[in-house]
């Protein structure tokens, strides 16, 4: 049976820009516009926009709202003043990684959370199933789209004052009114613009009209990478855990119990085995997702680097190699390739 | 810049989106039009050595963009006497001039007959309006 995928309220103006469309996590999104190569050098080195209205939200509201969602994620929700921002991660009992997401509270009782369209049902599920009297869980993501727009004049081009890291604000955009989120995905300064879905196609307009590049999906892929930003799904899932994905630092293990919080103690404790690294190739070959790391170990994201002209990637190895500089050996697809840890990102623009 | 699509009328095609300028006991094989823009901008080309045997419908190399990898398929039998290192070294040059400085292989013919099972130009554009 043909699957029926879904579409964002922008898929009429991808397909007239000329866009590839791809599904992606049931949903027919572009995966490029003129190019892959091109799109992330937009993004490094002016401004691009990314549909990303396919990604879930999931609002929570209510007096018990925080302490229903201080239960759930790994983050200290208590540290958010309304306006604030944080990445956190969905734990369950083994401490492995439902999803990662960025909360945003909106007010004292009432917090919106933006998830990955790939485990948007799952999480909505997770935490409907927990809810507490005194807290309302909602799936509201038809109601919004949703815009990246990022890079080092993204912030200029829209005309917007700069702005704190992971705070937001209501703003109007050319006329629309919108929640300006200082986040993103691609290591670059820029913003996550959410709007009402029938404003989306009125706002991505406005956004290009002043000069922003469209891209796609690849090069959002490509961004991530060279910023060391994990994708749930490749490097990290239900079966890895933060301690061992380098996202320790989103556990508030000391200041509250969560699902799966002793686990992470643990584990902290006593030192992953494994550990997630970022590296980069030392010869011409580009990794790719599942490929064997000599002597133990797995690629878990890899492709070419088009700031770095090189191949690159995240993957677990032991513990003791996990050290910038330490030597790795990629079998790709037999052929054996050198390649290096290097701390991350992988690649950061110099100022 | 990528190339605008074309197909010279004076390259014989393999379905695998191969073409083979054939010149006497020797060819130089690349890839059409057709498999750049479906690839993109390539970022990897893994050539077989000088002096490997590439067959008629296997794979003698790869080539990669960003988002995926694809064999590339010998449209002939032969040895391999040359590999174009301007491919090697920037391999975007296929997206730009896939006919001319973005030939991936030169190579002397074992089988010279295999020419003849090959699609012409108007064979295989035909092929690509089909598929």
């Amino acid at each position: 049976m043909a699957q029926m995928l879904q579409r964002t309220p922008l898929h009429d103006r991808h397909v007239a820009l000329g866009a590839r469309m791809v599904p992606f996590a049931g949903w027919e999104m572009p995966v490029q516009y003129e190019g892959v190569i091109q799109e992330h050098r937009a993004v490094r080195g002016d401004a691009g926009a990314f549909d990303v209205s396919h990604m879930g939200e999931i609002e929570v509201e209510g007096p018990r709202a925080l302490e229903l969602l201080q239960g759930l994620l790994s983050n200290d929700l208590d540290r958010l003043e309304a306006g604030e921002a944080q990445y956190t991660l969905l734990t369950n009992e083994p401490g492995g990684i439902i999803d990662d997401l960025i909360a945003y509270r909106l007010d004292r009782c009432r917090f919106l959370l933006v998830v990955n369209a790939s485990n948007r049902d799952a999480d909505f599920r997770w935490i409907k199933e927990r809810e507490i009297s005194g807290s309302d869980v909602r799936d509201v993501s038809d109601e919004y789209g949703l815009i990246a727009v990022q890079g080092p004049n993204a912030i200029a081009k829209l005309g917007l004052q700069p702005a704190k890291q992971f705070t937001f604000a209501e703003e109007r955009i050319d006329g629309v009114e919108a929640m300006v989120n200082r986040t993103g995905y691609t290591g670059e300064d820029g913003c996550e613009i959410l709007c009402m879905a029938e404003d989306a196609v009125e706002l991505w307009d406005a956004v290009l009209a002043r000069g922003v590049t469209p891209c796609g999906l690849g090069a959002r892929d490509t961004l991530r990478l060279e910023a060391s930003l994990p994708l749930h799904g490749n490097d990290i899932g239900p079966t890895t855990d933060a301690i061992e994905a380098g996202l320790g630092w989103t556990c508030a293990l000391d200041a509250k119990e969560f699902t799966g919080a002793d686990v992470l103690r643990e584990i902290k404790a006593a030192g992953p085995a494994r550990k997630l690294v970022s590296f980069v190739m030392d010869e011409k070959a580009v990794p790719r997702q599942g490929m064997p790391i000599v002597k133990g170990g797995v690629v878990t994201s890899g492709t070419h680097s088009p700031m770095l002209d090189i191949g690159i990637g995240m993957g677990y190895v032991a513990a003791r190699r996990a050290v910038p500089d330490a030597p790795l050996t990629i079998d790709v697809r037999g052929k054996l390739r050198k390649a290096h840890v290097v701390k991350r990102p992988i690649y950061k623009r110099e100022n | 810049m990528a190339a605008a699509e074309s197909y010279p009328d004076d390259l014989k095609y393999h379905r695998e989106h191969d073409w083979a300028r054939v010149d006497g006991d020797e060819a130089v094989l690349g890839v059409t039009w057709f498999a750049g823009d479906a690839l993109g901008e390539l970022v990897h080309f893994e050539p077989p050595e000088a002096g490997a045997t590439v067959t008629k419908d296997a794979a003698y190399g790869e080539v990669e963009s960003v988002k995926a990898v694809s064999d590339v398929i010998a449209p002939l039998s032969g040895e391999v006497l040359e590999v174009n290192q301007k491919v090697v070294d920037a391999p975007e040059t296929v997206n730009e001039d896939p006919y001319g400085e973005g030939w991936l292989i030169r190579i002397r013919l074992s089988k010279p007959a295999e020419v003849d099972a090959l699609l012409d130009v108007a064979a295989y554009t035909q092929f690509l309006a089909d598929s």
